[in-house]
């Protein structure tokens, strides 16, 4: 079945399966690999986008139920050769290693941020906790996204 | 990673449609919302249904309202709206308790409580605050509408009243006066099915328990309903001593099967103790309540 | 004049320091190159068909239904790969192991056939459609009952196998002088601890794309794996292709942990597919393969005594099983079947200890050395430490103080230890001290006793280790016959801009920045200015790769040796430069000048230009200014550190939460801190998992009872703490750096600290002595009732 999803606010159409999962559909479109996978039963996170800006495990949603909606991946953060706030934050506090949870972790950080400009520690590890990351212990990640969160604040402040 | 066998797939556009669509294709075809618990079976190819239903577009289907008697949820809504919801959280802070407590917050962009509940998982947390809370749970068929209680809801494991051509849409939780309810689960780690949980609520009047609603579980091959436990509290003043007593009521009532989470006997000692905490709780919230 | 140290900011270290990562770049836009990413054309995809039997008898394939599927190309079985002498290739322990079942299945999850399809989801559906008759056996998964009489025989594929041995007995230390400090103690407890099994599981499984050129005959792989030098030499030598021929491309890795080590079956496949099909293959596991087949670790079975007496630990004896799984395939060097498991006498001044270990098959997935374990180091560590604290109950002193009391003085180093280890370097006391002062470890027990009277179970676990990492000198150990040495290549451009190529392999370490700090606090070339060029058997020189915290004490070595090695070249060329002579030249980081004028100086980048222009070289001197160096360490390195862990148990559901997480380690120089910190932090998660939560479990059947995330958990943000970190730094006396490596150190010392704490907070009121690890609700519960129960 033809399937067209809007992904990082452009079209993208291609007849697939309806089997077909989101993060496949995703990851079979040209420069969107970042959009990981690590598990078969919904529990890494390492897949996670946004659908009409919520965190979504992409593996665990059909390509065919996102017509319609609109998906985020992590391509979309740098805009016109800006690296968003997030993606600031996670190389000022040594937010990744390996970086492969790290996709995923960046958009649950952007939704986070839209939905909650200043979210406390705790606010953090719960909002991540569906999540995986075997390298950094999560601490560093906790810090990223606190330093998104003052950061953009302080551009706030400025404007 | 994993991958589902090959199906066809339609989007429903109405519940009448929906619900034709489950006649036309019979036994094999299945409806999606969320997806959360099918895709993931779906994958490991435990189950391979041939037909999928997607009805993410019933918005219909997705509310939470309240009227004099009681608070209807539409069975598409997310678990993330049943824990943001204010109005849930003031009348029946149970939900918001488990909701905490359901799977991971990612997940709960997309599960809903309809396909929570027919999941039938005896694990399920909103399966047991469904059932304290006396909910009546409303199905619609090609026949009509009609309503089931949650002791009537559940007939086995995995098992739900809900007929192969028919769909829950609503769910119903009475109001009374004095309510006060709770949560608790015990997992091996977060976002981890329970090892064992406990829904209770409790209605007050004049400083007695009017009436108990204690659910349990992952406490046996579906959701129990603690009806002795229950029948135990009525008409009397809560006390440590009394929620004991229904605790070890919990323990004797329930039937747990040991598994990968833990032997039978560590989950029936957790009913024991997770009734006396949900009771205490739910008892705490009703008395505030009284004070407002 | 301005100098290097004039432009270095405390960000921007030219050297060691708090660098921000290089390779951030690419990872924090999506940008990683990491296997499933890669596409080729004309690329196959290729999916495994895997035992459902713990142990069966295989009667018949059938893969005509398969073959039939539109868009399967091929479906490879054992018979298959007889024809091309690849149906069993050997193991890094010379034992051989199946790469496609014949036989008969010797574990669930066991490679039965390999099906080559136009796309994942297609070679998946054909699967299902092979047809395979088993005659199930009885199974043995218990690593105690493998040697039992009637257990069923697993590997009656090996001539002379009569029984489930797979590595016959290996000692350690000293008998006789061991059982004479038992015999003169004053206290000896027993215990019987076990190590269970449980998994590395990095986020990104393992997989391959092996691409084979008919025309040229050239091999290209593409592979996750981490020494891809030693997986060149053995494909050239498995699959009889010459090794000039094969090249392997390791891109980025989301995460090793030892994981991607050993040489997996699925490799050989997609290899084999390849050569035949003449089009590339790639195969990718799903995460209940990875579960269930690959490197497993741990799964140690242990029976050991310690001795004290007065006041201070005098011996130690341990008894080992180490199961091993189907197939002995445990990587570690040769002569060290039992790996450095014989560093279990600690980082105290024993009289005497006595190690045996022997190794049995079961089963179960082969493996046994992963994880960040050292080579067993882990499970040394775990049962010294645990052994300790027994001993500190049974001789009702603290543990922090028999641990201090027992120590090795900062005084006797160089130590040698009684099981053949000599210790470079540490001041355990000193580390031991910061971890009690940061914890606050006497108001801890003041708080402890506090809470336990208000009925509530507060639990403090101390646990400190001494590990060896760095493998290892050439005269005593190899693996499969090469040597444990890794080289290093630099070439600084005629811009003084650098390269340096190295064989270490990293999944995550932040090779690309530390590799340039070292470059710059050399040479003191930016570290912006310094390429660090890996993961390209042709482009990189050989060595072992990275596991066993190698990384910086062996390549870590290199690229500090031959950076002198360019900054000797340099001096000469300057001395020709500045005509002088070169004994007259002193050197400040990036530039020599001459000692009584040191206005008149070359930098480096004058030197590199100067290298490669048509003026004259010094005599005997080639042009340009570079340098090739393949490093032989002369020995290990040995980290220490000293843990503190606080745990809270609920008194009624048993559920544990680790409160706080003291962290001391002492790995010598630090290269760039914030590097070494998240390297502990994530040991520290991984420890709190297996203390807690992770474990690979069997039925009788032999069915695994963990082979998905949904239960083989793995701790999220909500079970991990603020780790509270700590430096101590007793350099390495004979690193070039004085760095020691730290990557497992975390894993190594986390988990006795947790279970101590665990126990820490039961022995008083529930009279737990002993409790194996998970200790997930259930287990502490039983344990709390007194009844632990062994993992199994």
């Amino acid at each position: 079945m033809e399937v067209t999803i809007t992904i990082n606010g452009e079209e993208v159409s291609r007849d697939v399966e309806p089997r077909q999962l989101l993060v496949h559909f995703i990851r079979d479109t040209p420069g969107l690999t970042g959009t990981h996978w690590g598990c078969d039963t919904s529990n890494c996170g390492a897949c996670v986008v946004l659908m009409d800006g919520k965190p979504i495990k992409s593996c665990t949603t059909l390509a065919a139920m996102c017509v319609g909606h609109e998906i985020r991946t992590v391509e979309s953060l740098e805009q016109n050769g800006r690296l968003d706030a997030t993606q600031l934050g996670f190389h000022e506090k040594h937010g990744l290693h390996c970086g492969f949870c790290t996709p995923g972790m960046l958009m649950t950080a952007r939704a986070l941020l839209d939905h909650n400009p200043n979210p406390t520690e705790q606010d953090i590890r719960t909002a991540i906790s569906g999540q995986i990351c075997r390298c950094t212990g999560y601490q560093n990640i906790v810090s990223a996204i606190r330093w998104a969160a003052e950061h953009e604040a302080a551009m706030k402040q400025e404007a | 990673m994993q991958t589902p066998a090959p199906f066809d797939y339609e989007r429903a556009t109405s519940v009448e449609g929906a619900i034709a669509s489950l006649a036309e294709h019979g036994p094999d075809a299945r409806l999606i919302a969320g997806g959360h618990s099918l895709l993931p079976m779906m994958k490991l190819r435990l189950a391979t249904p041939e037909f999928l239903i997607d009805i993410n577009d019933l918005e219909e289907l997705s509310y939470i309202e309240e009227s004099v008697t009681e608070i209807r949820i539409g069975a598409l809504t997310r678990h993330a709206e049943l824990l943001e919801s204010e109005l849930l959280a003031r009348r029946f802070p149970v939900f918001r308790d488990a909701e905490e407590v359901i799977a991971d917050p990612v997940v709960r962009n997309r599960g809903t409580i309809g396909g929570s509940l027919c999941q039938a998982d005896a694990a399920e947390d909103l399966s047991a605050v469904c059932a304290a809370l006396r909910a009546q749970v409303v199905i619609r068929g090609p026949s009509g509408e009609r309503t089931v209680g949650m002791d009537g809801f559940y007939i086995g494991p995995f098992t739900t009243a809900v007929g192969a051509d028919e769909m829950l849409t609503e769910v119903r939780l009475p109001l009374r006066q004095g309510a006060g309810s709770a949560h608790e689960k015990v997992e091996r780690r977060a976002g981890d099915f329970a090892i064992a949980a406990v829904s209770a609520a409790v209605w007050m009047q004049g400083g007695t328990i009017a009436d108990a609603g204690i659910a349990l579980g992952a406490l046996g091959p579906t959701t129990i309903i603690a009806s002795r436990a229950e029948e135990h509290l009525r008409g009397k003043a809560p006390s440590d001593e009394l929620f004991a007593q229904a605790g070890e009521i919990a323990k004797e009532d329930c039937n747990p099967l040991p598994d990968g989470r833990g032997p039978a006997d560590y989950k029936r000692h957790l009913a024991g103790v997770l009734t006396v905490r949900a009771l205490r709780r739910a008892a705490a919230r009703a008395l505030q309540q009284e004070a407002h | 004049m301005a100098t290097i140290e004039t432009t270095a900011t405390a960000d921007r270290p030219i050297g060691f320091g708090r660098l921000k990562r290089k390779e951030d770049a690419r990872f924090i836009r999506g940008k990683g190159t990491y296997l499933d990413d890669i596409r080729l054309p004309g690329m196959v995809h290729g999916a495994m068909l895997r035992s459902p039997y713990a142990h069966a008898k295989i009667l018949s394939i059938d893969t005509s239904r398969a073959l039939a599927h539109p868009g399967v190309a091929a479906v490879v079985t054992a018979k298959d790969l007889e024809t091309l002498g690849l149906a069993w290739m050997p193991t890094i322990s010379y034992d051989t192991q199946a790469v496609l079942a014949g036989d008969k299945v010797r574990f669930q999850g066991q490679e039965v056939a390999f099906v080559i399809a136009v796309d994942e989801y297609t070679a998946r559906d054909a699967l299902a459609l092979i047809d395979v008759e088993y005659e199930p056996l009885p199974a043995v998964v218990n690593a105690r009952k493998a040697l039992d009489p009637d257990a069923p025989l697993i590997r009656d594929d090996k001539e002379g196998q009569t029984d489930n041995l797979a590595s016959p007995l290996w000692e350690a230390g000293d008998e006789a002088a061991t059982d004479k400090a038992f015999a003169e103690a004053d206290t000896i407890v027993t215990r019987d601890i076990i190590y269970p099994r449980c998994h590395p599981a990095p986020l990104e499984t393992c997989g391959m794309i092996a691409d084979f050129n008919p025309k040229t005959g050239q091999l290209d792989i593409y592979n996750g794996n981490q020494a891809p030098n030693a997986h060149r030499t053995v494909y050239a030598h498995v699959a009889g292709l010459a090794e000039h021929m094969i090249r392997i491309r390791c891109n980025d890795i989301g995460g090793g942990f030892g994981n991607k080590v050993p040489v997996y079956p699925g490799y050989v496949c997609a290899i084999a597919g390849s050569i035949v099909a003449g089009v590339p293959v790639k195969w990718i596991e799903d995460r209940s393969e990875n579960l269930m087949s690959t490197g497993f670790a741990r799964d140690y079975v242990m029976h050991a005594e310690m001795c004290s007496k007065d006041g201070k630990i005098t011996g130690l004896r341990v008894d080992v099983i180490a199961d091993h799984g189907a197939f002995d395939s445990t990587a570690q060097p040769t002569k060290f079947p039992a790996g450095f498991f014989h560093i279990v006498c600690g980082s105290y001044d024993l009289e005497a200890a006595h190690v045996k270990v022997k190794a049995v098959y079961t089963n179960k997935a082969p493996g046994g050395v992963a994880y960040r374990c050292s080579f067993r180091i882990t499970e040394a560590v775990y049962l010294v430490e645990r052994m300790v604290d027994a001993l500190a109950l049974e001789m009702k002193v603290d543990p922090a103080q028999l641990r201090m009391r027992s120590f090795i003085g900062p005084e006797q180093f160089p130590y040698e230890t009684t099981t053949g280890w000599t210790y470079d370097s540490g001041n355990y006391a000193a580390t031991m001290r910061e971890a009690m002062r940061i914890a606050g470890y006497d108001e801890l027990r003041n708080e402890q006793a506090e809470r336990r009277g208000r009925g509530e179970l507060m639990g403090i676990g101390v646990s400190f280790f001494t590990e060896g990492v760095g493998a290892g000198p050439r005269k005593h150990m190899d693996i499969l016959g090469l040597a444990m040495n890794d080289g290093a290549d630099l070439r600084v451009h005629p811009s003084g801009k650098a390269m340096v190529s190295i064989s270490a392999q990293t999944q995550g370490q932040g090779h690309e920045t530390t590799f340039a700090q070292i470059v710059a606090e050399e040479l003191g070339i930016p570290p912006e200015d310094v390429q660090v060029r890996h993961g390209d058997t042709d482009r990189t020189p050989y060595g072992l790769g990275t596991y066993g915290s190698r990384s910086t004490p062996v390549s870590g070595a290199a690229v500090a040796v031959v950076s002198r090695k360019v900054r000797d070249k340099a001096r000469l060329i300057a001395a020709t430069m500045l005509e002088t002579r070169a004994e007259d030249l002193a050197w400040e980081k990036g530039r020599w000048y001459v000692k009584g004028d040191p206005e008149k100086g070359a930098m480096i980048e004058d030197i590199a230009a100067y290298a490669y222009s048509g003026d004259p070289m010094p005599e005997g001197l080639e042009g340009g200014l570079d340098a090739q160096v393949i490093y032989d360490p002369p020995n290990l390195t040995y980290p220490c550190g000293a843990y503190i862990c606080v745990v809270d148990v609920d008194p009624d559901t048993a559920a544990v939460k680790v409160r706080r997480f003291i962290a001391v380690d002492d790995c010598g120089v630090r290269i760039n801190p914030m590097i070494v910190e998240g390297q502990i932090h994530g040991g520290l998660a991984e420890g709190i998992g297996i203390a807690l939560m992770e474990v690979i479990t069997f039925d009788e059947e032999g069915n695994c009872l963990n082979g998905s995330f949904m239960d083989y958990l793995i701790p999220t943000a909500l079970e991990c703490p603020d780790f509270e970190l700590g430096e101590t730094v007793t350099p390495c006396p004979h690193h070039p750096l004085g760095a020691k490596g730290v990557g497992e150190s975390p894993n190594v010392g986390s988990p006795p600290a947790i279970v101590n704490a665990v126990i820490d907070a039961l022995h008083e009121t529930h009279g737990v002595t002993h409790l194996d690890m998970p200790c997930t609700p259930a287990r502490v519960w039983a344990a709390m009732q007194g009844r632990p129960e062994p993992p199994q």
